[in-house]
Formats: structure tokens, C-alpha cells, sequence
């Protein structure tokens, strides 16, 4: 089962690829120009995605560089011990919405430190797998069109983030109980 | 909200370095992030432009109405104000299976295809639409079947078993996905009422 869904995972692109040229000729679409038509839009879609970019990642990076995450973890954790959260997944589960190549970094450093098979290893991974980068979804996808105002979907995404993060201990302590 | 995020970082970044007397980390902070933004979004250009050449092919062949009229009945139910045969339901349908299969870099340019199509029918462009709401609840709640990253990291790691946490993370991500869909509706209906006096 694994194995084909890593066969398929190694397939799709090309597969998708081939599929649609070959489609795409038999219904007698001119495919190299439709594609390059199609391609043109790339260059746009990047630069306009540049600014909201530049704007997130610079707050980000403050944030995370000056020690204010560090601080903001030193806060919270009362609160989360008293959920049963361990303190050490606290990092991960802050970072996850904001930063993929961040929250990944943290991923590896806590493989590290505690082992992928611990306790702390094993929800930090289900935490990771619960959800997106969606600081990161919002501020392309709504930037890629235009759009400033996103209304409630910030708040939709944190909500969902802290349900995964829940669902993930909860999963852990049982499955591996 | 995003603008009170925003603010957040930024104040508590420069007071929690200039409390540490290292008001530098700040300056280096502002210079790392914009050179990470150049580079995420010049390293976007390319696959972002090869995949909508891809789907202008799949759309001049039609097929993006041949996936959504396959995979329509469910998707229908979540973006009810988007015409089923409208090219944005195929985007959304490729985008969204992109995300179930892991297909990391085809994720975003197919949703921002997706967004393209949706922004089509907005009518208010500055102004996310309900479907655009739903579509990045969706997406940021992850989608994704098999967590391939997190596998081949545990397995760097030396995990004994790499592959045993899929179970755990399909369950976590079904999780933030319904509570996503929900927190969409519930939040959507809330902000449309009236405020309490």
C-alpha cells in the first residue's frame, strides 16, 4: 500500500505531464503555443506575489531573530503544560502556520535532539503532517489576484492549525500508547 | 487581523532586541527576510510558469471541464457559487487533487491558477469571495495524503519505523481539514449577521 502510494507519488507529475500533451494533440490543440501563452503568465503571477512576500517574511524574520518566538514560548507554556502539551513541540506548533522551510528546520533539529521514535519525535511530526503553511497560503494565493482583504480566513486557518495540533496529541498518545 | 499580526512581530521583535541590547538582530532580521522573499518568489517564476503552460494545454483541450464534471458533486457542495462547468471548478479540482497526492511544487501555481479563475468572478476585487475563503481554508489546512518530507526526515533521523506516522498525520490532517471547513461557515455566517448591540 505504502509503496504504491510512493509509485504513484513518482508518477503523478510525469504521468499528468504526458497526459496532457497527448490529450491535448489528439484534440488538435496547438500544445507548444498554448503553452507558451500559458507560461507568459508565470513571470506576472512571481513579481506580484514579491511585495506581500517581502512584507511577511521581513516581520518574520524580526520576530523569530531578535528571540520575541523564544519569549513568546516562555509565555505560553503554562498554559499548554496544563493541557498536556509538552513544551518541547511549542516552537514547531508556533512556526507551522508562519514558515515551511522554518518549521521544517525546527522539525529536524527536534528529530535531533529527542529521536523520530520519542514520544516528543512522533507529535511533532503528526503536528507538522496536521497542516499547512498558512500565513504563507494566505499571503500568496490572496496576493497572487489582488486581494486585501481576506475576512475571516485568518482566523479559519488558526483555528484549523490549533485542531490539528489537538488532534495530533491525542492520535499520538493513543496510537502508540 | 493581518495588519494587528503584522504589528505584533515587528514591536515584539524590536523590543524583545533592544531589551537584550542587541538592537542589530533587527537590522539583520529585515535584511534576511526580504532577501528569503526575492528568493522564494524568483525560484516560483519558473515552475509557476511551466505549469500554467501545462494547464493552458489542459484547458484549450477541455479538460479541466472533463475533471470537474468527474469530480464535481463533491467539490460542488463546498464552492456553491461557482458554475459547474466555469473553468475555475476544474482548477480548483486539479489544485486540490495536486494537494491530496503531494505534489509540493505543483500545489502553488495550480491554486493560484485556482485563485486567477476565482478572482474572474468576484465581484468585489479587493475582496476575498466566499469560494476563495473555502479554497484557502482548505489548502492551508493541508490536504495531504502522504507526508513525504516528514518520512524522508525521520528516516535521516534513524527512525526505525519512518512510514508508521502516516496513520497518526492522516487522522491530525482530517481533523484540521473539517474544522476548517466548519470554522469557514460558521465564521462566514457570524460576520453576515448583525452586530449585537
Amino acid at each position: 500500500m505504502i509503496l504504491a502510494i510512493q509509485v504513484l507519488s513518482r508518477w503523478a507529475i510525469p504521468i499528468l505531464l504526458l497526459g496532457i500533451t497527448t490529450l491535448g494533440l489528439s484534440r488538435r490543440v496547438p500544445i507548444y503555443e498554448s503553452f507558451v501563452e500559458g507560461a507568459k503568465e508565470g513571470w506576472h503571477t512571481a513579481l506580484r506575489i514579491l511585495p506581500y512576500l517581502v512584507g511577511m517574511l521581513v516581520a518574520i524574520q524580526v520576530f523569530q531573530h531578535s528571540g520575541a518566538l523564544d519569549q513568546l514560548i516562555n509565555l505560553i507554556s503554562p498554559l499548554t503544560n496544563w493541557l498536556g502539551f509538552p513544551r518541547e513541540v511549542l516552537p514547531l506548533a508556533l512556526m507551522r502556520p508562519i514558515s515551511g522551510s522554518g518549521s521544517l528546520a525546527i522539525l529536524s533539529q527536534t528529530f535531533a535532539t529527542f529521536g523520530p521514535d520519542s514520544f516528543v519525535g512522533r507529535l511533532a511530526a503528526a503536528i507538522m503532517g496536521s497542516s499547512e503553511t498558512s500565513l504563507y497560503v494566505l499571503t500568496v494565493y490572496a496576493g497572487s489576484v489582488g486581494i486585501k482583504r481576506t475576512r475571516h480566513t485568518l482566523a479559519t486557518s488558526l483555528i484549523s492549525d490549533l485542531a490539528g495540533s489537538l488532534a495530533a496529541l491525542y492520535i499520538v498518545l493513543r496510537y502508540f500508547a | 487581523m493581518i495588519n494587528y499580526i503584522w504589528f505584533f512581530m515587528i514591536l515584539s521583535g524590536v523590543i524583545t532586541a533592544a531589551s537584550k541590547g542587541q538592537i542589530q538582530l533587527v537590522t539583520e532580521g529585515v535584511l534576511k527576510g526580504s532577501e528569503q522573499a526575492v528568493v522564494v518568489s524568483l525560484g516560483l517564476i519558473g515552475i509557476v510558469a511551466f505549469w500554467s503552460g501545462v494547464m493552458k494545454i489542459a484547458q484549450d483541450a477541455g479538460l479541466m471541464q472533463n475533471v470537474a464534471r468527474a469530480l464535481g458533486p463533491l467539490v460542488r457542495r463546498l464552492f456553491p457559487e461557482v458554475p459547474k462547468d466555469h473553468p475555475a471548478m476544474g482548477a480548483l479540482l486539479l489544485a486540490m487533487s495536486a494537494n491530496i497526492l503531494g505534489l509540493g511544487n505543483a500545489c502553488t501555481p495550480l491554486g493560484l491558477k485556482a485563485m486567477d479563475h476565482l478572482q474572474a468572478l468576484n465581484p468585489h476585487k479587493e475582496r476575498a469571495s466566499d469560494a476563495m475563503c473555502t479554497f484557502m481554508a482548505i489548502t492551508s489546512s493541508s490536504l495531504t495524503v502522504i507526508p513525504t518530507t516528514i518520512i524522508a526526515l525521520r528516516s535521516t533521523h534513524g527512525s526505525a519505523s519512518p512510514t508508521e506516522i502516516i496513520g497518526p498525520i492522516m487522522f491530525a490532517t482530517a481533523c484540521s481539514t473539517i474544522v476548517a471547513i466548519a470554522a469557514d461557515r460558521l465564521l462566514r455566517r457570524a460576520a453576515k449577521r448583525p452586530r449585537w448591540k
